[in-house]
């Protein structure tokens, strides 16, 4: 008798152990994670966070905004302004390959394709694009690519962030997969995304303040002072991987798309700021 | 470097009060493009070159002496002939007291004196001491902001000249090490 | 071609402000490359702007001068539609110029 109750204890203990832990679901993470920050800095409305670091320092903050009267991204724009609207060799162009002619598209990006079941950034959109013309790739992470995401970028100004997930198991999949790349520690130095944009957003990194993860991919693709010219999220991320020394993945990698869906969707309901300008 | 750190554990601690009223959303400019604005441009030849194009200043009026100075004083004699500034507040310089990036930190002066003829923006501890200067025609403002590169924390100077006579103002503007790469 | 020189001229109350933005990288010569090498300085030497042809603004540069230079400066005078012209030299004796109008 003590045995069979035993048993029946232990099979209802297994039974509660092994349900698997139940999946929120990306719109009730969304609806936590945005909680966590607005908890954390009451000060700042929701669309403040686009400011990243400059919600926490006056001193940079308006070196910033000296920096934005004549914005450094300005050649990057008026460059991709003029690529985007050269025609390929076989007679089509950008705005062809895009919903509304590429304009005011950036804040759906990334996107998940259900054909591929793979997501897709603007910068590998326009890859693909120039695959379907017969042109070679470009680097995703600076250069011509990062020029004409900076102006396609530049006609969804203010529009607000709209990254969908379709309730298909792959993108949901996706999805997961870029959370779980945010909150893994990596590297030497053994951090994680949230390590810096989490746990010490607001807080400061030497002398720079660190942004908070909400919010960070709406400037993108960003002008920093430290490159000289503009760059993708992608190449920020082989940037951060570097800093934390662990080794980069390649820009069109499943890591990267996958972070950047999750990170991207994080930020729905706020405004694109990009292109950006940054220390 | 200790004053440094104290003010930044000073700042870890606080959220910080911004006590401007903030815009919805950042605050940004449209940028205007290029030449004779976008009607004009389309009508423009494909080169970009507007139809009378702008002489090339001469470089020769470069004065390089003054650039390869390491001390304020020798760039000071070498570009106006004297190092003798009479400091006022009637020369004004905006710079920020920490530079968030060293390699572009915005400066500009600014002068309520009458008949300047020239500015110039020194920095003490960069390798060489002139950053830039300024030969300023009649009508023209010495209000001028520039975007410099300051290789350390390092005292800044602005000064003008007006009138045969060096007015100045100085800063100490501190340039740290960022830590996200 | 995409512009090289970008310029935003307005006037009011009888006052032309001019702010500009330059694609130079400025290089001063104390910056080591990928390849562990330092990267020759290549820097604007003088720049100037006129209006109408003339001399409003002449400026010697260096290479403390931040990469694409910006300047904002302001000058009397000036009507919507006048010339205002803009042109470098570098120590490489390379050049550029440009003409906008004042909004």
């Amino acid at each position: 008798m003590q045995r069979t109750s035993a048993m029946i204890v232990a099979l209802a203990m297994l039974t509660l152990g092994a349900a698997p832990l139940a999946k929120a679901g990306p719109a009730a993470d969304l609806k936590a994670f945005q909680a966590y920050f607005q908890t954390r800095f009451p000060t700042l409305a929701l669309q403040d966070y686009v400011d990243g670091p400059y919600n926490f320092s006056a001193n940079d903050r308006a070196q910033w905004k000296q920096i934005l009267e004549f914005p450094p991204y300005s050649f990057a724009v008026d460059a991709g302004k003029t690529a985007f609207g050269t025609k390929f060799p076989d007679g089509a162009d950008y705005a062809s390959c895009f919903p509304l002619g590429g304009i005011g598209i950036a804040q759906d990006y990334p996107k998940f394709d259900e054909k591929t079941g793979k997501v897709v950034t603007i910068g590998i959109a326009i890859n693909e694009c120039r695959k379907r013309h017969g042109l070679k790739p470009l680097s995703l992470t600076k250069g011509e690519l990062a020029d004409i995401v900076a102006y396609m970028t530049s006609t969804s100004d203010g529009k607000l962030i709209h990254v969908v997930i379709p309730n298909d198991k792959r993108a949901i999949a996706a999805y997961e997969a870029g959370k779980e790349y945010f909150y893994s520690r990596r590297g030497q130095l053994n951090f994680s995304c949230a390590s810096c944009h989490v746990q010490a957003a607001g807080k400061r990194l030497r002398g720079q303040y660190l942004a908070p993860a909400l919010g960070i991919t709406a400037s993108f693709p960003v002008y920093r002072s430290k490159w000289g010219d503009v760059g993708t999220l992608v190449r920020r991320f082989i940037g951060c991987n570097r800093k934390v020394r662990s080794v980069p993945a390649k820009p069109d990698s499943a890591a990267y798309r996958d972070l950047a869906y999750f990170l991207t969707y994080m930020s729905n309901g706020l405004p694109i700021a990009g292109p950006g300008a940054r220390s | 470097m200790k004053t440094e750190l104290r003010r930044s554990r000073q700042e870890m601690g606080k959220h910080t009060m911004m006590t401007e009223p903030r815009k919805t959303g950042p605050a940004r400019r449209t940028v205007l493009l290029g030449a004779a604005g976008a009607a004009a441009a389309l009508a423009m030849p494909r080169s970009g070159l507007a139809a009378a194009s702008v002489p090339a200043p001469k470089a020769s009026l470069w004065p390089e002496a003054a650039f390869k100075a390491t001390v304020p004083d020798a760039a000071l004699k070498a570009l106006w002939g004297s190092s003798t500034l009479v400091s006022t507040d009637q020369v004004k310089m905006e710079a920020p007291d920490i530079a968030e990036n060293g390699a572009v930190v915005p400066i500009s002066v600014d002068a309520n004196e009458t008949a300047i003829t020239g500015a110039a923006l020194l920095a003490r501890h960069n390798p060489y001491s002139l950053a830039c200067a300024y030969e300023i025609p009649e009508g023209t403002s010495p209000a001028i902001s520039s975007r410099l590169k300051l290789a350390r924390t390092t005292e800044v100077v602005a000064a003008v000249k007006a009138g045969g006579k060096l007015y100045a103002t100085s800063k100490q503007v501190k340039v740290t090490l960022g830590g996200c790469g | 071609m995409a512009h090289q020189i970008l310029v935003h001229a307005t006037t009011s109350g009888g006052v032309t402000t001019v702010e500009a933005l330059i694609k130079h990288p400025m290089d001063s010569g104390f910056v080591k490359g990928k390849d562990g090498k330092l990267i020759p300085p290549h820097y604007i030497e003088v720049v100037e702007f006129t209006h109408k042809g003339k001399l409003v603004l002449r400026g010697f540069w260096g290479p403390a001068v931040s990469k694409n230079p910006f300047i904002r400066f302001s000058f009397k005078g000036g009507a919507s539609g006048d010339p205002i012209g803009v042109s470098w030299v570098d120590n490489k004796g390379e050049t550029a110029n440009m003409s906008a109008s004042i909004m």
